[in-house]
């Protein structure tokens, strides 16, 4: 499929005026899906849940739905004139809705656009916009995501305090410390403030 | 300093290692929540068992699914469900690897690859009259080894070619009063007859070449006494019908294009006939059935005319159609119910007084009676015929037989759902279930070094699988006990085919099932309907011995006034208590926030002629109605008039029905849109229980706003008469949207926007203070969403603590129906990208946590949207203060995360409803969204954070305790030892 290039996947689009007894105006809109392989990011870390044969066609928010072909086409029949919204349902991708303008004026004449970005379409050829991940991936073990685990953090504040407290207490004017230690005595049950060097200085 | 900057540091470090997203590793599928996938009532089964590959059933339902079933498990190997309108009318496999179908009413012909369900090609087929008659005929012609298949619908049969849809021929039968009745192939000729009634008393035949269309012979004649319903062909050249009175039995025999008719009065038949009959066509060789009343009568047909009654029996029968076992043989099975058994008996169509087969199945009452059978045969060893039977039972669900025993079954009367509620599971008490502790240290300690293995990332894949095996097993979450955080619970469930069951939110499983008595086809209630569940008795506190029960709602028929009909289950056993059949209709249900003394709920059923009725009655719940006899309001809705109406109660009925819980009821108010210009497409309000935690909200600069908090607030959306049809057929200029806020009680109108050059369909979900709605924007042809916030200015003043406490209230502002309420709203919309089919809002027990929206989407999948995205506050710059607040900066289009589905890589096909539940836990809520499939989760949309999550790591917590432990006593031996050298010095 990927060797085919878009220029041989023209025609499309066709609505020929069909008859019908029923309702006068009816047309047929035709059109193709086309899911690239390897679109984007790869499909690295979560099977592609989406075959072609689950991928659903609608019109105009459920009151057509069709199903595509093998080759990723699919027609809507008996379809009267006027502006319908088609979109695509398939897992694992995110399609624009696309506007179809089918006039009874000149039939042979369709407008498409997508109603996403206001891309207007020449063939009414269906790509999906990009592909959708619907789980976490789990990030590879790094000492850092051990480090970050309230854990980590836990052992690593306790060291620092470990091996940085007595780093603040010596560079300490030794005055000041007796200082403290005396205040520490007199007021006989040690606070938090008191008992943190940098506290005692505030 | 250098540790208070060093405590901020420590905090951001903390905050940064907590994941902003909320979603799922792929490995926690299935962790807490569930997906279950069914099919609906099957209409037609066709099977596929040739001597290589896998044996299936292919089977099309009333839900519009057509599938492949694993004969041998019942498991589905494929499945497709097309469009709500686009109904399947037959099924067929062709070649022996295509499924054909015929759906929407005949005009479309797909065929599927049978393997893998790929659509291989589709036609349209179209005819020049809409007619109801449908046939698809499976044809053994073969041209050019292509089979074709014969398709008489809308008034043309059409021959096509099953290699590639193409239409082989076609030919019209434009006769304006022609009703063709069978399309008759007889096998191994290249003839079709098609034959039918036309203007009520004239037979018509016509020949016709099946390889070219041509038609042969065109024959008719008259019959002076008229027919009624169906034929049913009983040889390739004779019909049976019935005359209009019902009669008398017509055999119409047309052998080399001679049209004859030959009577039989079914009493001559049957001595002690009563009443017209009716056909049950068959398409077994010689044998029709016809009903009268309760008997069904199997009548063979000798010759030409001489009918002969085989059977002749009161038990509710259902035919198999005719399975061709060999040349010139068919058999076809019978299905007889008897209270606890099913009899099925398989014969040849040629002898009637010997069976194949004959068995007897023990069956589940609660499966009601058989509707339909389909056999298949396959050759044992000893080279006799052996047969399977799938039989579709009146709770929808599906069987398989295969000598005398079920092979396998299928709940599929869970694919349509007509209501949801749910209820509490026992507690736990001494002996009541007890919980399985982990065997021993060893094992436990096993567990959890696997699972930090997986956390380091070191884990080997057998080592992962044991880890998702282990967590799966949890044997915790499939109790049948409440527990601490009121994850567990049952969903009690209401099906369209009348049967009650109880899902388990653990894993799914049913816990029991029942088929209602009062919603079974009966003399009095020919068809019934399953209306609503409402929770009849919810046991606390002081009733704590009563085990909860449902109140089920339903009516026989469809009309406004048929009788209701009630019943009461217990939600622990699933034991019918009582029924009721009521003397009035049941045209509205509201349920009151009162409770008598056996905690039963007080609920009012309004009936069509406007008088209330109270349940239960009881004196009790009469002086507890009575107290609160002026406090009671409600509205109504007539969609087709285009008028809302509020009511409240005005005495005891008066009249002839002398009834104690009846009660006359008076209009207070009404709302007439005008009929030419507005049709109410949506009316929604707030849930019952929904619980509001804060009436105030702390703005960014200091300010509080006030919620407008009321019960009575109903959104009614109306479009323009010419926007009410589907999208695609109206221009922007006439077609417009009207979004209504209504105080139910007063019957003000407090807010109305229109949205000019938009439409239908509206979705909305109502909760607290605001109404997210759904609709379709013609002018730039996309879905948009808007919300509607309204608060109450007459407390705006309030700012203080003693403002707040001394200032104006809810309560003491004086209530009149004269005195408009001060309230302002604020509304924003945005562009969704998706088409809808149901919005609902998380729910949690005190509404302390975030909401989010739930938006089932055309795709079948659920998304979850964070309430802050359709906040009317947001601007396209949010100052410093506003950003700290959480708004975020607006953009055109609500953004569509897809971690945020909260159905993963999963489809809820044929999505009707989502419900949400709170757990006892504030932070989590269950969600539970149904169509064709189920699907159940728990969600946290603020995250878990008033508990561990599943995933955490006990075993790091103590490993990180015990290495502080040794650390702390190596310091502290080395400063002892320090200080001891220090001393020495």
């Amino acid at each position: 499929m990927a060797a085919v290039t878009p220029l041989l996947l023209l025609l499309l689009l066709s609505s020929a005026p069909s008859f019908s007894s029923g309702s006068r105006n009816a047309y047929n809109i035709n059109g193709r899906v086309k899911i690239p392989q390897g679109l984007g990011l790869g499909t690295k870390g979560y099977a592609l849940p989406g075959r072609m044969s689950n991928v659903k066609v609608l019109l105009n928010g459920g009151q057509n739905i069709t199903f595509l072909r093998p080759d990723g086409y699919f027609s809507f029949h008996n379809i009267p004139a006027g502006t319908h919204l088609i979109e695509v349902s398939a897992i694992g991708y995110f399609f624009s809705p696309v506007r179809v303008d089918v006039s009874a004026r000149n039939p042979g004449k369709v407008q498409a656009a997508l109603t996403e970005n206001r891309k207007g379409l020449s063939e009414l050829v269906l790509e999906p916009l990009r592909e959708e991940q619907y789980y976490e991936i789990r990030e590879p073990f790094s000492i850092m995501s051990l480090l970050k685990s309230p854990m980590g953090l836990m052992v690593g504040f306790m060291l620092a305090v470990a091996f940085l407290m007595p780093k603040l207490v010596e560079n300490m004017d030794p005055e000041e410390m007796r200082r403290a230690q005396e205040e520490m005595r007199s007021q006989g049950v040690p606070s938090l403030s008191s008992l943190l060097p940098g506290g005692a200085m505030n | 300093m250098a540790i208070r900057s060093f405590l901020i540091l420590f905090i951001l470090f903390f905050f940064s290692s907590l994941n902003p997203i909320l979603s799922l590793y792929e490995d926690q599928v299935g962790l807490v929540d569930w997906h279950q996938q069914y099919l609906g009532k099957v209409k037609q089964a066709v099977f596929h068992t040739h001597k290589t590959g896998r044996k299936r059933v292919v089977v099309s339902t009333e839900e519009n699914v057509v599938a492949s079933l694993d004969l041998g498990q019942g498991e589905i190997f494929w499945r497709h469900v097309l469009g709500s309108n686009d109904v399947i009318d037959g099924i067929d496999i062709a070649l022996g690897k295509y499924v054909i179908t015929l759906s929407s009413g005949g005009s479309i012909l797909r065929a599927w690859n049978l393997p893998d369900g790929q659509m291989v090609w589709e036609s349209s087929l179209r005819g020049p009259k809409h007619s109801k008659s449908l046939f698809l005929v499976r044809t053994n012609l073969k041209i050019e080894k292509d089979n074709i298949v014969i398709i008489f619908s809308n008034g043309r049969l059409n021959a096509v070619s099953c290699m590639d849809g193409e239409v082989l021929w076609e030919k019209d039968f434009e006769g304006e009063s022609l009703k063709v009745q069978q399309v008759i192939q007889p096998p191994g000729s290249n003839l079709i007859y098609v034959v039918g009634f036309a203007s009520s008393s004239l037979f018509e035949m016509y020949q016709i070449n099946a390889l070219n269309g041509e038609l042969l012979k065109h024959e008719s004649a008259a019959f002076s006494g008229g027919f009624l319903g169906e034929v049913s062909p009983v040889f390739s050249e004779t019909v049976v019908a019935l005359d209009s009175t019902g009669l008398i039995l017509l055999t119409i025999s047309f052998q080399n294009g001679k049209i004859s008719f030959h009577q039989m009065p079914i009493s001559n038949l049957v001595k002690d006939s009563f009443g017209p009959a009716k056909i049950i066509p068959s398409s077994v060789t010689g044998i029709f059935a016809i009903k009268m009343n309760a008997v069904t009568i199997v009548i063979r047909v000798k010759d030409e005319s001489k009918l002969e009654v085989v059977e002749k029996t009161n038990h509710e029968t259902s035919i198999s159609d005719a399975l061709s076992i060999s040349e010139g043989q068919q058999a076809f099975a019978l299905v007889q119910h008897a209270s606890h058994e099913i009899h099925l008996r398989v014969k040849l169509a040629h002898n009637w007084d010997d069976n194949l087969l004959k068995e007897s199945v023990k069956m589940d009452q609660h499966r009601g009676l058989v509707h339909k059978v389909y056999i298949n045969n396959y050759i044992r060893t000893d080279k006799s015929y052996g047969f399977r039977a799938l039989i579709v039972m009146e709770d929808h669900s599906l069987l398989l037989l295969q000598q005398g025993e079920i092979v396998w079954s299928r709940e599929d009367g869970l694919a349509s759902i007509i209501d949801v509620t749910t209820s509490e599971l026992p507690v736990e008490r001494d002996g009541v279930s007890v919980a399985k502790v982990e065997h021993n240290l060893f094992e436990w300690l096993k567990g959890h070094m696997l699972k930090l293995k997986g956390t380091l990332m070191l884990a080997s894949p057998q080592d992962i699988a044991a880890i998702q095996s282990m967590r799966l097993k949890n044997s915790e979450k499939s109790k049948m006990t409440r527990d601490h955080n009121g994850f567990r619970k049952l969903l009690i469930v209401l099906t369209r085919a009348g049967k009650l069951f109880a899902l388990h939110t653990g894993d799914g499983h049913i816990v029991w099932s029942h088929l209602l008595q009062s919603l079974q086809k009966s003399k009095v209630c020919q068809h019934p309907i399953g209306l609503n569940l409402y929770k009849w008795q919810v046991p606390h506190h002081h009733a704590m011995d009563e085990n909860p029960s449902v109140l089920v709602i339903g009516k026989c028929g469809p009309s406004s006034d048929a009788p209701g009909a009630l019943s009461f289950v217990d939600t622990y056993t699933g034991k019918e208590l009582s029924s009721l059949s009521l003397v009035h209709s049941v045209a509205q249900v509201i349920p009151l926030p009162y409770t008598d003394s056996t905690e039963q709920c007080l609920h009012l059923l309004i009936d069509a002629d406007k008088h209330a009725h109270l349940y239960p009655k009881t004196p009790e719940a009469i002086s507890i109605f009575e107290r609160e006899f002026s406090n009671i309001y409600w509205y109504s809705v007539e969609d087709d008039n285009g008028i809302i109406k509020g009511h409240a109660l005005r005495g005891k009925c008066t009249g002839e029905v002398a009834d104690e819980v009846c009660f006359d009821t008076r209009e207070l108010w009404s709302i007439v849109f005008p009929s030419e210009s507005e049709k109410i497409i949506a009316t929604v309000t707030r849930k019952l229980n929904e619980v509001v935690h804060t009436q105030a909200k702390v703005i960014a600069d200091q300010e509080v706003m006030y919620k407008y908090i009321s019960r009575n607030l109903l959104f009614v959306a109306t479009v323009a008469l010419k926007g009410s049809v589907e999208i695609g057929s109206v221009t922007p200029e006439e077609s417009w949207l009207v979004a209504y806020l209504i105080d139910t009680v007063t019957g003000r109108i407090l807010h109305q926007v229109t949205h000019h050059g938009s439409q239908g369909p509206v979705h909305a979900v109502f909760s607290e203070n605001w109404v997210v709605y759904h609709y379709f924007n013609l002018k730039a042809h996309r879905y948009e969403m808007s919300v509607i916030e309204i608060y109450d200015q007459s407390r705006a003043d309030n700012k203080d603590v003693w403002k707040l406490v001394l200032g104006k209230h809810n309560l003491t502002s004086p209530i009149s129906l004269y005195s408009r309420p001060d309230v302002i709203t604020k509304s924003q919309s945005y562009f969704f990208t998706h088409s809808v089919k149901a919005i609902a809002v998380t729910s949690t027990t005190k509404g302390i946590t975030s909401k989010q929206l739930l938006i089932g989407t055309i795709g079948d999948q659920v998304l979850a949207l964070d309430k802050r995205f359709l906040d009317p506050r947001r601007t396209v710059n949010p100052t410093q203060a506003e950003k700290e607040e959480g708004i975020i900066p607006l953009t055109d289009s609500l953004p569509i995360i897809p971690q945020s589905y909260v159905t993963h890589a999963l489809r809820v096909e044929g999505l009707r409803g989502i419900i949400t539940v709170p757990a006892k836990l504030e932070s989590t809520t269950l969600v539970f969204a149904h169509g064709v499939d189920l699907f159940f989760t728990q969600l946290a949309p603020s995250r878990t954070y008033d508990s561990l999550t599943d995933d955490f790591n006990y075993a790091l917590l103590l490993i990180t305790i015990v290495a502080l432990l040794a650390a702390i006593f190596v310091t502290w031996t080395l400063s002892e030892r320090k200080e001891l050298q220090e001393n020495w010095r």
